[in-house]
């Protein structure tokens, strides 16, 4: 898990506390456009309670470890602590019309919560979907050559 | 963890029943007694031909205020031919 933590200390820090309340449930213009950028941060995006390293939910800690078990690429993932940042909290729900979290965005889409992150874990279509999107760690499988070992062939070849 | 949600399994289920169609619900409050989290399994066959996003959302509208005022919902959600399938395994597998 602690492949995560570059990730988390990637994460940008537009969400810093802001001392304004949150006096309605709708989205304000400017929570919605700092979510759009939060999303947009990395193809892998998870906003959760605490941190990857220390999950402060259950269903956070979960969610880490199935995008752990995935091989998901730190690289390619951003970590939101919404218990940092009461707006995002209140915001990411509105934002994505979903009532939890965690919360999983790849390329931009909603993916769903922990339900369903398990769910797809277990029938294969997660690691479908972050098979298509380019975001697990390349070549552990070894199914197809990671682009560094394919780099490499093309160079031997070429000498 | 809170104060009381005044939510309780009974509720949660009898709104699942009526508002889905519901063929079986399974409501249980893990919160140990404060009504603040539910752990759902929902079979209805409103759920037919959707996806697990589809079939959430659609359990996350239905429960809009009551999930609002709860800190943990967590749901399983089956269509009838899903869950004769789960039972039939799980039988097998018993």
């Amino acid at each position: 898990m602690s492949l995560f933590t570059r990730s988390l200390l990637r994460a940008p820090r537009q969400f810093t506390p802001t001392t304004r309340l949150l006096l309605s449930r709708y989205l304000s213009d400017s929570t919605r456009a700092a979510i759009d950028n939060a999303i947009a941060t990395s193809p892998v995006v998870l906003f959760m309670k605490g941190t990857p390293e220390f999950p402060q939910c259950g269903f956070s800690r979960a969610s880490i470890q199935v995008l752990g078990l995935q091989g998901v690429d730190p690289q390619k993932f951003t970590a939101f602590n919404v218990l940092e940042d009461e707006e995002l909290r209140q915001g990411i729900k509105e934002y994505s019309s979903w009532p939890t979290i965690p919360q999983l965005y790849v390329n931009k889409e909603f993916v769903g919560g922990c339900d369903i992150l398990m769910s797809m874990h277990s029938s294969g279509e997660l690691s479908e979907l972050f098979e298509k999107a380019g975001v697990l760690v390349p070549g552990e499988e070894g199914e197809a050559p990671a682009p560094s070992e394919a780099a490499e062939k093309k160079d031997s070849k070429t000498e | 963890m809170a104060e009381n949600s005044g939510i309780t399994a009974e509720s949660l289920e009898q709104t699942i029943r009526n508002k889905l169609e519901a063929s079986y619900v399974s409501v249980i409050d893990n919160s140990g007694g404060c009504g603040q989290i539910f752990e759902a399994v929902i079979v209805s066959p409103q759920f037919e031909g959707k996806t697990s996003l589809a079939k959430s959302r659609l359990v996350n509208t239905t429960l809009k205020e009551e999930i609002a005022q709860i800190h943990a919902w967590s749901n399983k959600t089956y269509t009838p031919a899903q869950w004769e399938k789960l039972k039939e395994k799980e039988a097998g597998e018993a």
